[in-house]
């Protein structure tokens, strides 16, 4: 058996990874919350910013952290660009066409990573990619710690954008009845591609706190979609703050399972909690009833 | 014709496309005399593209190292020319390729990598009679299935994992038996649990008790876990088969960790002997000892690729080497067999005595389709580069072990 | 079911069954066979999916259970293989009614059900990955005995006719759903399920019955992937891939029509291997290319194939009539 220090540990592991993973559910959830459509393409967007992030560290010494300045409004372009030009006229509002656009997407974004940067695995080698913080008997890995503030102030800023902001208002708006808010003027597309752009921000941040201790390739992102799925789901489709804690629990589940069943089979531990969930509560531990 | 041709090959080879080599030489070069197509199958894109890109690099360097040196000497002097085939990281590719080959004339076939695409393309090759050089795929099962035009040039699961356990048992007594317990770390596919099994069921054998066996997906997302169970074990020694990714992964979070058994003796690790992962992480690298597929370090013309190989600023894995040495393993034979014809290539492979290759093996001998003159090495991390330090014969540095003292 | 909703089927399988007479070239024959496969298993999909409306993205679920009870079973019980194939097509179809069972009764649709089939399908993935039954990540691997007793063929001419005639099959399956009453409840199900519930359908049943044979369907489609690469392992028989392939086929094709796996299949697996024909030695064009093209097949036919097809026809025969 293990102490409960390690046990502790492994909590704290958990916690942490399952800050970053939220962060990339976020997107997913807010995409899923207004557009109502399954992004397949998010793993292979969060591939591309994880791309970005290394080359500009590479060819400009910036630091990730720094990344987050230029890259976040960066990505957030590039995803407003991407609803509005590709996944909005291409989808006709069909919800098996978006599926079908985004796989494509995804698909063309994945390779064209390969057929630009080849398929080595890369790291950033930061001089604080190994430093602790102690913390009683525990080793916290700072870079990590410093992943799980930043996440979670991502996710209360989102938040405040949502709920305070003229913006927020017509995404939620937007998000509880796309005809009504046309009625009174909302532009639908703009808000679309905006909610989409919000996504992919939140990946270009999730890529910066995951890069000092990660590793990226061109099919990296897919090791992060099934989780973000669960999480999306988990806290219920839609919902930011369940986005949150969802995130952090699954980080924890993986965690104690991997700890007691091992990494491979302590997946398993997800999956079950997942469809135990969905079998009990459909929608979400944290989403309002349907 | 060789200062006319020199320039070429060199900004070729900077361009990194040696494949356009015959492309670029001038037509009546071509026109001299006919060519023989030998198919070159590679996982390029998918899961395993860093690993087929590296065989690809290592095929071509032969290819083209043949070609400018006059050709097949046994078919008086014609060139190779080389049919590629993409196996997309799954074996239906991999098939599809092979049939395609087998449409374009390829008197034979070399790599696979992944041991699910060697099983399908080899059976499928099997179908024409059509000889089929295993690259990488360690499954035993690849060689043992009685086909015919099966031969697989470097060691399988079986000698590499004898090897590695009694070069291991070797250097524990070498240092006094300084290690008993042993945590086995691997990744979850066909490669990592294969290997686990055989080293649980080998290690009390030997006198190691095995504390745990903790296998871990691919791709991870997070090893920390990982980290922490061994820290708490606290094992003497730590058995690392994974990927790259998820083995640089754990390398970082145990020095972070300050987790630092007495040694770490990686099997056919995805990193352990890779010149990025040392580069790139000296400090954590140092002192990691693995059994892999490796070049023969005193081997001048092992040496020379890797200089050519790193001139592009690429890394000189042992894909590159032991593609480079299957193909003129392939070529060796045709010139023996005299003509491109597939049971003639067959027998001369069935009766090789290859030497020139840039491996670690002794002469070529196939039984049953496979090499047993193969044999993998003992690489450490030494003072940022790879040494040798198994078997003595090929050695070029003394073991270090404990590692931590 | 009439003899207009039979006769295209036929003669349409009786045409694709003379290409080995003519075209005689492994490459093609070997393609055809797996593009076979993949449709196959999107018929499958497309049963649930197309007409019922139930997206499923686990279906790897059914096609795996159906390649590895084909493998297991003649490996490790020495059953007769086309026993094997025929069992492995029931354990698929009873995996279905279970994940039926579960989903359907707790409510779960939309992205929900998309959802917990995934789930279901990556659950079976990790444990025939680690059990050592399966072979674990070694997988399973057929014995090569070239006998026709053996439901392995010389040919690979042989094999594609089977793979024929079991779309062929399922062609006529779909067909006869089509027609049928429990087709017509299915679609009910799929346009608005409240209001086939108040009209009297029995929804649960009727989704079942649809999931049970899509598993089926698809599970021998695995079987037939066992039998022809001789060789499973986890991430081929549950892995992600498959369940992806079952989807696109039919929404390339046209959603909810007899037809559309089969196009949907031939013009993805067609295309695929024309971009790889066309593409340089740089990897990844190719299938950055063939995304490209997804999207713009999606972005200028939403229908599909066949809803293309069918907007042209109709067009032309506006024009001809104005």
């Amino acid at each position: 058996m293990y102490s409960p220090a390690i046990i502790a540990e492994a909590v704290v592991n958990g916690l942490m990874a399952g800050a970053v993973y939220a962060l990339i559910a976020l997107g997913l959830t807010l995409v899923y919350g207004v557009l109502h459509i399954i992004n397949f393409a998010h793993g292979a967007l969060l591939t591309a910013a994880m791309f970005a992030v290394w080359v500009v560290y590479e060819a400009f010494g910036l630091d990730p952290y720094l990344a987050i300045l230029p890259l976040t409004p960066l990505f957030f372009g590039l995803g407003y660009a991407v609803q509005r030009f590709v996944i909005g006229p291409a989808s006709h509002g069909n919800d098996s066409n978006i599926l079908l656009v985004t796989l494509g997407l995804s698909i063309a974004i994945e390779n064209a990573l390969l057929a630009g940067f080849r398929s080595d695995t890369r790291t950033l080698n930061t001089d604080y990619g190994f430093q602790v913080v102690e913390f009683g008997p525990l080793l916290l890995s700072k870079p990590r710690l410093i992943g799980f503030g930043a996440a979670i102030l991502v996710t209360v800023l989102l938040w405040l954008l949502l709920s305070r902001t003229d913006t927020g208002k017509a995404i939620r708006a937007v998000a509880k009845e796309k005809f009504g808010a046309s009625l009174v003027g909302i532009d639908v597309a703009h808000v679309y591609a905006v909610t989409f752009g919000l996504g992919c921000a939140c990946l270009a941040v999730a890529a910066c706190l995951l890069m000092p201790t990660f590793y990226v390739n061109p099919r990296i992102g897919q090791a992060f979609v099934l989780v973000a799925f669960t999480i999306v789901v988990l806290g219920g489709m839609g919902s930011i703050p369940g986005a949150l804690l969802g995130g952090l629990f699954i980080g924890v589940v993986e965690s104690l399972c991997g700890l007691f069943l091992g990494d491979s089979l302590g997946q398993i531990g997800i999956f079950l909690i997942f469809i135990l969930v969905l079998l009990v509560r459909p929608t979400g531990m944290f989403g309002a009833k349907a | 014709m060789k200062n006319i041709m020199r320039p070429t090959r060199r900004s070729i080879l900077r361009a990194g496309a040696a494949s356009a080599a015959v492309l670029a030489m001038p037509a009546y070069l071509r026109a001299q005399s006919q060519s023989v197509k030998i198919g070159i199958l590679q996982p390029v894109t998918g899961a395993l593209a860093q690993d087929g890109e590296f065989g690809r690099m290592g095929a071509e360097m032969a290819i083209k190292e043949i070609n400018d040196s006059g050709g097949l000497k046994g078919l008086g002097g014609a060139k190779l020319e080389m049919v590629f085939g993409d196996a997309r990281s799954n074996p239906e590719a991999g098939t599809q390729e092979v049939e395609k080959m087998q449409a374009d004339g390829v008197a034979a076939i070399v790599g696979g990598f992944a041991s699910p695409i060697c099983l399908a393309a080899t059976q499928a090759a099997a179908r024409y009679d059509l000889p089929y050089i295993v690259d990488v795929g360690v499954s035993d099962p690849i060689v043992q299935r009685g086909l015919k035009n099966t031969f697989r040039f470097a060691p399988g699961f079986g000698i590499v994992t004898g090897f590695a356990l009694d070069n291991l048992v070797k250097l524990n007594d070498g240092a006094g038996k300084p290690a008993k317990t042993v945590v086995l770390v691997h990744e979850d596919g066909l490669f990592g649990s294969g290997l686990a099994k055989l080293m649980q069921a080998e290690l009390p054998k030997r006198g190691f008790e095995i504390l745990e066996t903790i296998a871990h997906p691919t791709p991870a997302r997070d090893m920390s876990n990982v980290a922490l169970r061994i820290r708490s074990l606290n094992p003497d020694l730590v058995i690392p088969s994974s990927y790259y990714g998820e083995f640089v992964l754990l390398a970082r979070t145990m020095q972070q960790q300050r987790i630092r058994p007495k040694g770490v003796y990686a099997v056919l690790n995805g990193a352990a002997s890779n010149y990025r992962f040392v580069k790139e992480f000296t400090e954590a690298s140092n002192g990691i000892m693995d059994c892999n597929h490796w070049y023969d370090p005193r081997n001048p013309k092992a040496l020379e690729l890797k200089k050519q190989v790193e001139a592009q600023g690429k890394v000189f894995a042992y894909n590159v080497p032991l593609n480079y040495s299957c193909v003129k393993l392939l070529a060796d034979a045709i010139n023996r067999a005299g003509s491109a014809d597939r049971p003639k290539i067959i027998e001369a492979l069935n009766t090789s005595t290859f030497k020139d290759h840039i491996m670690p093996y002794s002469e070529t001998k196939f039984v049953n389709g496979q090499n047993m003159g193969a044999a993998p090495v003992n690489t450490q991390v030494q003072g940022n580069d790879i040494k040798v330090i198994f078997p003595d014969t090929f050695a070029d540095a003394k073991p270090q072990f404990p590692v931590t003292g | 079911m009439t003899f207009r909703d039979i006769a295209p089927i036929v003669v349409l399988i009786a045409l694709i069954a003379f290409v080995p007479a003519f075209i005689t070239a492994n490459t093609v024959l070997n393609f055809l066979v797996f593009t076979l496969i993949i449709a196959l298993a999107a018929q499958g999909w497309n049963i649930l999916g197309g007409f019922g409306g139930q997206f499923s993205f686990g279906h790897a679920a059914f096609f795996g259970t159906g390649a590895y009870a084909a493998a297991l079973l003649q490996v490790r019980l020495g059953i007769n293989p086309w026993v094997a194939f025929a069992i492995g097509t029931v354990v698929g179809a009873a995996v279905g009614w279970v994940i039926g069972y579960l989903s359907f009764r707790s409510g779960l649709r939309g992205s929900y059900f998309a959802l917990v089939t995934l789930a279901f399908a990556e659950v079976l993935r990790i444990l025939a990955n680690a059990a050592t039954f399966t072979g674990g990540a070694a997988g399973v691997l057929i014995k090569l005995d070239v006998r026709p007793g053996n439901f392995q063929f010389e040919s690979r001419g042989a094999f594609f006719w089977i793979a024929l005639a079991l779309v062929g099959a399922v062609l006529l399956l779909t067909r006869w759903i089509e027609r049928s009453r429990f087709g017509a409840q299915l679609v009910a199900v799929r346009e608005n399920e409240a209001a086939a519930k108040a009209l009297g359908v029995d929804t649960l049943r009727v989704k079942l019955g649809a999931i049970t044979v899509s598993g089926a369907v698809t599970a021998a489609a695995g079987g037939l992937y066992a039998q022809y690469f001789l060789y499973v392992d986890a991430n081929i028989a549950y892995g992600t891939w498959i369940s992806v392939e079952v989807i696109l086929a039919p929404i390339v094709g046209g959603l909810g029509t007899v037809f559309g796996p089969l196009v949907g299949a031939v013009a993805l697996h067609g295309l695929g291997e024309i971009t790889k024909l066309a593409a340089g030695s740089v990897p990844g064009i190719d299938l950055m290319v063939f995304g490209g093209l997804l999207v713009a097949a999606v972005a200028f036919a939403p229908a599909g194939i066949l809803g293309l097809m069918r907007r042209s026809a109709r067009s032309r025969g506006a024009a001809r009539h104005a």
